[in-house]
């Protein structure tokens, strides 16, 4: 085992347990996370086993195999960034919507304010 | 018949007093609601003082987000026409009629007023009548029909189509693209020749970088709407 396996081992685990332990807090929510685990995983995965690693980059050509490891990474980090601008669409959307209901409601309870003191003079 | 006329305003103090006036003295038969998307001045102030209803945002959405805030309201308020009306004083009141008619009549679903119809001497930028011409022929091309001015903020909508901007309005400069989706939706859409008000005072925002980010951004917008599943 060479130091480039020890060291992707090493951060791939690092980032694993930071993952679990942001769950275990409440502050990363299990849904935003599902991503971020696969990816570890699977990168644990691959810098454990040097033979899986050595078969794939084979496979696809690739001559320095731990070239894989940074394949990997870069796919599932667009992944997950994809998939933070979809939630970030579908946030931006349901703000908007917010807002325009709190400025509705805000009118409808002066006008609801105007009518009552009509009524009391 | 309820007609609601629609002014959105940001950070409009000067002109607002002004445009609300003329809308009550040129058009009483409509309610009016003013659109305060999260103006940092006396604009709503103003506003309620004069016993104006004011739609206040609890921050700048934005003209898009600011229009459907009205769109909603008048929904909820079932109001059979809505006029959208600037709040800076470029629109007349004494016009409002003309974009009015062709909605209660039925003849059309959403009536555009264009500055360019009758008014040849509308004075505006080399880069904007650039733009303006371009989306002018971008749009006529995709709606089959000769529009001159799709930019104009100045428009009256019938009943259906307040309900169609309540689920579904362009964010950013929305009206070009707004055109694009009622067009998908087979709404019927007129052009009417209305006069505008020449910019009076203040800076225009307009620059050559921000006119042709500006024509990059719709042009892009309004060919994805082309393009998106019909909802």
């Amino acid at each position: 085992m060479d130091i480039l396996n020890l060291l992707s081992i090493i951060v791939s685990i690092a980032i694993l347990i930071s993952v679990i332990e942001l769950i275990r807090k409440g502050v990363l929510k299990e849904r935003y996370a599902l991503l971020w685990l696969f990816s570890s995983v699977v990168l644990i995965f691959f810098s454990v086993s040097r033979y899986s690693l050595d078969f794939f980059a084979g496979l696809l050509g690739i001559y320095y195999p731990p070239s894989l490891l940074f394949l990997l990474a870069f796919v599932f980090l667009l992944l997950i960034n994809l998939h933070f601008s979809v939630v970030l669409s579908a946030l931006t959307d349901k703000n908007k919507r917010l807002a325009q209901d709190i400025g509705i409601l805000q009118l409808k309870i002066d006008e609801y304010n105007n009518m009552n003191q009509g009524e009391g003079e | 018949m309820r007609i609601l006329v629609i002014v959105p305003a940001y950070n409009e103090e000067a002109s607002i007093e002004g445009v609300i006036n003329d809308i009550r003295t040129d058009y009483p038969e409509a309610d009016i609601v003013v659109i305060d998307d999260g103006s940092r001045d006396k604009t709503s102030l103003i506003v309620k003082r004069l016993g104006i209803k004011a739609l206040i945002l609890p921050f700048n959405l934005g003209i898009g987000g600011a229009m459907q805030a009205g769109y909603r309201y008048a929904k909820l308020g079932d109001y059979d026409i809505a006029i959208q009306f600037d709040g800076d004083g470029q629109h007349k009141a004494s016009e409002i009629e003309k974009i009015v008619m062709p909605v209660k009549t039925g003849a059309a679903d959403v009536v555009v007023g264009s500055r360019f119809l009758e008014q040849a001497d509308y004075k505006s930028p080399f880069f904007r009548r650039l733009g303006i011409s371009f989306f002018s022929w971008l749009l006529s091309m995709i709606l089959g029909m000769k529009i001159t001015d799709t930019t104009s903020g100045f428009r009256a909508v019938n009943r259906r189509v307040i309900r169609f901007f309540s689920d579904l309005y362009p964010d950013d400069y929305p009206e070009v693209e707004a055109l694009v989706l009622l067009h998908k939706q087979d709404f019927r859409i007129m052009e009417t020749g209305v006069s505008m008000q020449q910019r009076k005072g203040g800076k225009s925002s307009i620059t050559p970088f921000r006119s042709v980010y500006y024509m990059i951004k719709v042009f892009l917008a309004v060919m994805i709407d082309l393009f998106k599943k019909r909802t």
